[in-house]
């Protein structure tokens, strides 16, 4: 076992990264040791990202352990670069997260300025030239042939032809060089999509109680609401951020099937969501800023409510029935409320589909019955089918007596077999066995939906199963 | 005893006030859910009346099917859009099956309106319930649950029943492997499966039910009848008996069909 990652006292007393175990304890008696748990740093980084979304709404993760702002345009929010450096050392101090930052005209100039800056420079031009190569990030091999060369820094490297550079060390390194001077764009792939309409607050003092935060959180809401009218669209996903003032945030989201402009119906979900929560929304310290984006926005014409009549009452009705849905969906996750669609497949277990209701197609034809003749299809479906235990007169033939659930049934009147073959077409093993359907009923007037699965000549003893039961 | 007789008339009075306006049975009905057999629907005052609450037992574990069927096949044939919704808890995918939509089709009832609602327990089942029952504009709640299911005591059936009936909405509570109890239904029905018509070839025919009526507010219980369900129609029928020969034309055209096709 090595170390992976150690603490600024341990490199005091001589510990590095990458030393082995035993030798780190050998030399410091009491080291604490904490396994190192790849998925819980990711975890923690990200929720580091949500925090500094205060900053700017474009926050990228450099894994594993940075963090990339596009502060352009924000900084003066804070009154300049340096004082809102000064805040996120602060806050990220409070957290005890030790913090070396940079800042730079690109993404990658400023992430190379962080992690590989040795020198204080005049300027960020100056400084980037004063890099060691090994900033580019190459392959060990490609980095020690150019130390080897004689070119040590950015600076030895950018005043040679690019197309020499290409030729020796290949075209990635001509690349990596062209970004970090700012020649070539290094476009960051931000944690979070910048939202349509945002709507946000801070505040001088935090605030301490969850109650506070959700009355300012109507409030955002009807400034939201209001920019939402103002384009004609309705919004179909929100979601609030609280900001906390140790720099963490917690997101909590809403969905919601059709687009909306009702304050009430937002609010009311919002609401459903936060008693839902497993572990509730905690102010800590004091929220200092909240904000409400709105991430997926529909159209949604403007609407005339309240007048006398039919349709309206329909419309009404409908609507409290989109919102029942919608606040179940919040309080029980969205995959919990469904609704049923066809699917073209004549597979029994494939052919509907149960979608979340919030984004179930406009609904299509089924199947109809054919008149006179009674259902082919079950009113319950097993997926997966049972097996059961099948006597039948005949290999071939129909079940003469089943047993289900330790229960036997005699078999008093049947149908088939209907022959349902795989879908050859689609499955490189031609999609396994044939199916042999039967409708049968028993002494006590059941119906079920049996098959074999296998015909004779495709396997030597095919099994029965159950598939469903008819009303 | 003299100390005592002001106070009870105060309780009388505050009963009395209570029944006068709305008051568990007072109020009258909007209407009925009817089975479309005239003397079934007579026999109940015209049909199971919407904004109150019905009771469905499965008669064996093994009825939970045509339980379920009756109970959602008379709330789908109120014409309109109206959707039917159907709570669950997840386990009964596995216990009674999936509620599997082109079957419903099959039988004539209309798939897209069905909202499906899955909860993780009772618990939640009944917090769902309470919401479900109380929005306007559905065509039936349909609340299945298995087993005993303690949580739905006396209070939580009255408050169930009291929210159906503000709102005006149907509820048909589904109880499937348990054993009828008191309780504030309006109904309360035994349902199990019944031997079909056997159709040509000794095919089993349309779906058929056997109804048993335990309880009813409104007046006489016990009865019983045999249903079955026609699709074309969409409504029930008397059964016809078991073996007996061929009554009806449209049996007879379609068996013709059948041979011509055989």
């Amino acid at each position: 076992m090595r170390l992976s990652s150690v603490d600024a006292a341990a490199l005091g007393v001589g510990l590095r990264v990458g030393m082995p175990l035993a030798d780190a304890r050998a030399q410091i008696g009491e080291l604490t040791v904490v396994p190192h748990d790849p998925v819980l740093d990711q975890d923690w980084l990200d929720r580091l990202a949500q925090g500094c979304a205060r900053y700017s709404p474009l926050v990228a993760l450099d894994a594993p352990d940075g963090l990339i702002l596009d502060i352009a345009g924000a900084e003066h929010l804070y009154g300049g670069e340096a004082e809102l450096v000064r805040d996120v050392e602060r806050r990220l101090a409070r957290l005890g997260m030790t913090l070396r930052h940079a800042l730079g005209p690109t993404a990658d100039a400023a992430r190379a300025l962080a992690r590989y800056q040795t020198r204080p420079a005049p300027d960020e031009a100056q400084a980037i030239r004063r890099l060691p190569v090994a900033a580019l990030e190459l392959e060990a091999e490609a980095t020690t042939a150019l130390v080897r060369a004689g070119l040590k820094t950015i600076g030895d490297l950018a005043s040679r032809p690019m197309a020499n550079i290409a030729a020796r060390f290949g075209a990635d390194a001509a690349m990596a060089l062209r970004r970090l001077l700012g020649d070539a764009p290094s476009p960051l792939d931000p944690r979070i999509a910048l939202p349509p309409v945002v709507a946000e607050r801070r505040f001088a003092e935090p605030l301490g109680s969850t109650a506070h935060a959700t009355k300012v959180l109507a409030e955002l809401a009807g400034e939201a609401i209001e920019a939402l009218g103002e384009r004609g669209k309705g919004g179909r996903h929100f979601r609030a951020t609280f900001f906390r003032s140790d720099g963490l945030a917690r997101s909590i989201a809403i969905e919601t099937g059709h687009p909306t402009r009702d304050m009430g119906l937002v609010m009311r979900l919002f609401a459903e969501r936060m008693d839902s929560l497993a572990d509730p929304l905690d102010p800590g310290f004091g929220f200092d800023m909240i904000r409400l984006a709105v991430p997926r926005l529909e159209a949604l014409g403007a609407t005339q409510l309240k007048l006398e009549g039919g349709a309206v009452r329909a419309a009404n009705e409908s609507a409290a029935i989109d919102e029942l849905a919608d606040r179940l969906a919040t309080r029980l996750g969205r995959g919990r409320v469904r609704r049923f669609r066809p699917a073209d497949t004549h597979i029994p277990e494939q052919a509907q589909l149960e979608l979340p209701a919030a984004d179930a197609p406009p609904p299509l034809p089924w199947q109809e019955p054919d008149p006179g003749e009674p259902p082919t299809r079950p009113f319950h479906l097993f997926d997966p089918p049972q097996p059961i235990e099948v006597i039948a007169e005949v290999p071939d033939g129909p079940p003469h007596q089943f047993r289900w659930r330790r229960q036997a049934h005699a078999v008093r009147r049947y149908e088939g077999p209907e022959r349902i073959a795989a879908e050859w077409w689609r499955r490189r093993d031609n999609g396994g066995l044939t199916r042999d359907y039967y409708r049968v009923e028993d002494a006590q007037g059941r119906r079920f939906w049996l098959f074999r699965h296998g015909l004779y000549d495709e396997k030597p003893d095919p099994r029965w199963y159950i598939h469903g039961v008819f009303a | 005893m003299r100390e005592s007789s002001p106070l009870l008339a105060g309780l009388r009075k505050r009963i009395a006030r209570l029944a006068a306006d709305g008051g568990f049975e007072s109020r009258r009905t909007e209407g009925w859910l009817a089975s479309g057999h005239a003397s079934f629907d007579a026999a109940i005052g015209g049909g199971l009346a919407i904004g109150r609450c019905h009771e469905f037992f499965a008669t064996d574990a093994l009825d939970a099917t045509s339980a379920a069927a009756f109970a959602s096949l008379i709330a789908l044939r109120t014409p309109g859009k109206a959707p039917l919704i159907w709570l669950r808890t997840s386990d009964a995918g596995k216990r009674t099956g999936h509620i599997y939509a082109p079957g419903i089709a099959e039988l004539g009832g209309d798939p897209d309106r069905l909202l499906l609602v899955e909860t993780a327990d009772p618990k939640m089942l009944l917090a769902c319930a309470n919401d479900a029952i109380r929005c306007t504009g559905s065509a039936a709640v349909i609340v299945e649950s298995w087993g005993k299911f303690p949580l739905l005591d006396l209070t939580a059936g009255r408050r169930l029943a009291l929210g159906a009936r503000d709102a005006g909405t149907t509820l048909l509570m589904l109880r499937l492997n348990a054993a009828p109890a008191p309780s504030v239904a309006e109904t309360r029905w035994s349902v199990a499966a019944a031997a079909s018509h056997a159709l040509e070839a000794n095919a089993p025919g349309a779906p058929a039910f056997d109804l048993e009526l335990l309880r009813w507010r409104g007046g006489a219980a016990p009865a019983r009848w045999r249903l079955d369900w026609n699709h074309d129609e969409q409504s029930f029928r008397e059964a016809a008996l078991s073996g007996a020969l061929l009554p009806l034309p449209a049996r007879r055209a379609m068996a013709s069909h059948g041979a011509a096709a055989a």
